[in-house]
């Protein structure tokens, strides 16, 4: 390990000499002959924001989970404040003064902010004093560190940004010291995020110790006070934030350089080949989720759909994928597509030249338990090309999928293995060797780089560029605002079903485009980069 | 139908609503905690079962409800064993469990008391005896209230008025206690409770426990109060009636008890044939009757009164994610 900072990093909140608040020695864990976490060592100083960044697989969540009491490290100490510490169970860590906020939160839906807080946390077998008591504390907690929620709420009821507010809370309730937070920002908007980031500053400012854990260098520049870096269940690197630069960070995670900046010529967009014009969808619980949305994707452009999940571009990836039905007129290379469901699906969708990587590649994109030359059929299988007569052509598929893993770059690329056991990054390199092999005029991508590793976020969007550079429109869906800016030719902005506005990524910034995401038009900026 | 048929089939509606009641109670804990218990009839039959054998063999129908809950907890404990420690199929194993007592209890009975599979006849001690409450006698000439209160509420064996009382406990459990917010916790979203620090697999041993428990009740009032001794079979569905009800129910206590009160006067009902023929104008299938409680809840799970939502967690065995 190279430590480039040194251990001298004492934040200026603590004292000198004060011990780490958490110290790991040489922690190991293998899964099998997986050796997930090797020789760990860190050292995270008390009242600091440390960031942990690293590849996925490269063996935070493991290394956190040994933190959480999750796992049993086969080998290594755990030193908090100085102290030795066993850390069999949660319950362990909890008492060791440790509060983790995961990625998927924890939390029991139909329960009331105010449950869910108390939960594990009792007073007593009784519920009612540890509840009274337990409002008191929330209040006061809530008012120190700006973090307002109203104790009745259910769970159900309220945004993310609020639910992990709730997370948060449950630690501080538990007298947390150290808050571990496992990618924080995924789920909310960049209003939220700089909402929990000075929550976090906060927190530190109090003398917490906080660990994010993220991929998103960014972030990392944004909020921590010394970053460490992993690669392949190593700790390749500690370094403060304020010595090191982005594309450092990218490099120490990957091994090599890597391109963080989309690489890619100015588009020349042809014929419309597909227009949208007034979509509405109205869901199962009579909400209206497409409020009437008109767009249009020429030839050789690719548009990128902004927005926090949830808003509506779900609803337009599927109506145009022939998953769900709508009201509206949606035109293909002029020929109108029936969105009734009456006459079409995503089979006839396919044969109009649309091609469809879905948002949810675990649910939409792939049969996790089917091998992947299986996978490179669906959607198609079909085609007269796979078929002998009545039988399928089993043989000349698995060829087949053996060049499509190879020119997409998918790792290891044996096609008899199930889809379930590839990296996230190479599952989507499956279903878009899928999809894009089969040239089509339209792409439709949800969340392209989803859980996707910075190397293979790389090739997927060289791949989409090379694409559109062929001249076939591009209908890109991400919550990623870095992704849509860097890749789209124009940017479309989705609040609560419709379209806020349109960008040129060369004439708007994240800060234009989170105040659309959030649903606040700026009105001498409106359209004027409607294409 | 005048007044005081009414009340003997309200009276015969309370005793054959109080083994499904305790059955859906016990179906409710199991379930809250995520478990879901298809069981029930297994857990009753065994219980049936050995209560009837232990109170014949020891003439004490103490000992015989104690060996019964002792069974049905067994029983409990297997399914527990197979779906959260081995984190097995819970329906398939519930419908083991159904197959193993049906064949096993016919089987030891024969070997034990060579009657055809069936136990002897309880008689005096070896049976749960009707309890007069106070002052019974004393009001029944009340008009209305009268015949209420002495033939209607007074007269049922001790386990009647358990699982009546069951009702508020189980309740109050619930929702007024912290084992009862972990264990609907636990039901709903597992990685909570685990995150927070509370063992999932002991709380959903424990929830099992307590339908063990339930269940042992139900079966020893099957064999020691409903009827006088074991025979095949005598639980006759009534642990899917009660999966029926605890549905109907939507996983609540008090419209569990609403619920197994309404199927128990549909049982009643088809027990007086009497009284149905007088009741409806047309010729009234006693079948129907008999169906009627799984035709409503196929009307309440198809959505038509309100929505029924299960305990999101139910039915998956939980494994730590990371």
């Amino acid at each position: 390990m190279k430590d480039m900072a040194g251990t001298a990093d004492q934040p200026s909140g603590a004292p000198p000499n004060a011990p780490a608040a958490i110290e790991l020695r040489g922690i190991s864990k293998a899964f099998g002959p997986v050796q997930a976490n090797k020789d760990i060592t860190l050292k995270v100083a008390k009242g600091a924001i440390h960031g942990i960044i690293g590849e996925n697989g490269a063996g935070k969540s493991t290394l956190m989970s040994i933190l959480y009491g999750f796992y049993k490290a086969d080998s290594g100490e755990i030193l908090i404040n100085g102290q030795p510490t066993e850390i069999p169970d949660s319950q362990a860590a909890i008492a060791a003064g440790i509060g983790m906020v995961f990625q998927h939160f924890k939390l029991v839906e139909n329960f009331s902010v105010l449950e869910n807080v108390v939960l594990g946390a009792e007073d007593g077998a009784l519920l009612k004093p540890s509840l009274s008591k337990a409002r008191k504390q929330l209040t006061q907690i809530a008012e120190e560190y700006e973090m307002n929620v109203d104790p009745d709420a259910l769970i159900e009821d309220i945004g993310v940004g609020m639910q992990q507010r709730v997370e948060i809370l449950k630690s501080l309730y538990r007298h947390a010291d150290i808050l571990i937070l496992d990618e924080p920002t995924g789920v909310l908007t960049p209003a939220e995020a700089d909402h929990l980031f000075r929550i976090l500053r906060g927190l530190r400012d109090e003398g917490k110790t906080i660990i994010l854990i993220t991929h998103k260098l960014r972030e990392i520049m944004e909020v921590t006070d010394t970053v460490s870096v992993m690669r392949r269940g190593e700790m390749t690197a500690t370094v403060k934030t304020a010595e090191t630069s982005p594309e450092q960070l990218a490099e120490l995670m990957v091994g090599r350089k890597v391109l963080l900046r989309v690489d890619k010529k100015p588009a020349h967009p042809g014929a419309t080949v597909l227009k949208v014009e007034d979509l509405r969808v109205v869901d199962e619980d009579k909400v209206e989720r497409l409020r009437g949305i008109s767009f249009e994707v020429r030839a050789g452009e690719i548009l990128g759909i902004a927005g926090v999940a949830g808003n509506g571009q779900s609803e337009v990836l599927q109506v145009l994928g022939g998953i769900t039905t709508a009201t509206g007129s949606v035109q293909i290379n002029g020929n109108e597509i029936d969105l009734t469901g009456k006459h079409s699906d995503g089979r006839s969708r396919r044969e109009r030249g649309i091609a469809h990587v879905p948002e949810d590649r675990q649910r939409q994109g792939l049969i996790m338990d089917f091998a992947a030359w299986e996978n490179m059929a669906f959607g198609y299988q079909w085609d007269p090309d796979y078929n002998h007569g009545l039988l399928m052509d089993n043989a000349g598929l698995k060829r087949e999928t053996e060049g499509k893993m190879e020119r997409f770059d998918v790792r290891p690329p044996h096609g008899h293995l199930a889809a379930k056991n590839f990296s996230g990054g190479n599952q989507q390199k499956i279903v878009l060797a899928r999809e894009i092999e089969r040239n089509p005029d339209l792409l439709l991508v949800g969340q392209p780089t989803r859980g996707v590793d910075i190397g293979a976020i790389e090739f997927i969007h060289q791949r989409i560029i090379e694409l559109r550079d062929a001249g076939k429109a591009i209908l890109l869906v991400s919550v990623e605002l870095e992704e849509i800016m860097g890749m789209s030719d124009r940017i479309a902005v989705m609040f609560d079903g419709r379209i806020m506005g349109e960008r040129l990524p060369a004439e708007t910034n994240e800060g234009e485009l989170g105040l659309l995401m959030a649903g606040i038009t700026n009105d001498s900026g409106a359209n004027e980069g409607a294409a | 139908m005048d007044f005081s048929t009414l009340i003997q089939i309200l009276d015969s509606t309370l005793r054959l609503a109080t083994p499904l009641l305790l059955a859906c109670l016990a179906g409710l804990f199991s379930e809250r905690s995520g478990i879901f218990d298809i069981g029930l009839e297994a857990k009753m039959l065994v219980a049936a079962f050995f209560s009837a054998a232990f109170a014949y063999s020891t003439g004490s129908v103490w000992i015989g409800l104690l060996a019964g809950i002792a069974a049905s907890m067994v029983f409990a404990l297997i399914h527990g064993v197979a779906s959260i420690t081995f984190r097995g199929n819970q329906l398939i194993s519930g419908v083991a469990l159904n197959f193993l007592a049906s064949g096993m209890t016919v089987l030891v009975a024969q070997s034990w008391f060579q009657q055809g599979g069936r136990t002897p006849s309880l008689i005096g001690g070896a049976r749960f005896e009707p309890i007069t409450l106070p002052f019974a006698d004393a009001v029944r000439d009340v008009p209305f209230l009268g015949p209420l209160y002495s033939d209607l509420l007074s007269g049922h064996s001790i386990l009647v008025y358990v699982a009546l009382l069951a009702v508020p406990a189980t309740w109050w459990v619930l929702y007024r206690t912290r084992f009862g917010l972990r264990l609907r916790a636990v039901g709903e979203n597992p990685a909570a409770v685990d995150t927070a620090g509370v063992s999932v697999i002991g709380l959903r041993f424990a929830a099992i426990g307590i339908a063990g428990l339930l269940c042992g009740i139900a079966g020893a009032y099957l064999a020691t109060g409903l009827q006088a001794g074991f025979v095949k079979d005598m639980t006759a569905g009534r642990g899917y009636i009660a999966l029926a009800a605890l549905i109907f129910a939507k996983w609540r206590p008090w419209y569990a008890l609403g619920a197994c009160l309404l199927f128990g006067l549909l049982q009643a009902l088809s027990l007086r044939t009497d009284v149905v023929d007088a009741i409806f104008p047309f010729k009234m299938p006693v079948q129907l009757l008999d169906s009627l409680p799984y035709i409503l809840t196929v009307v309440i799970l198809a959505g038509f009164v309100g929505k029924a939502i299960p305990p999101r967690a139910g039915g998956t065995p939980y494994v730590k994610e990371r």
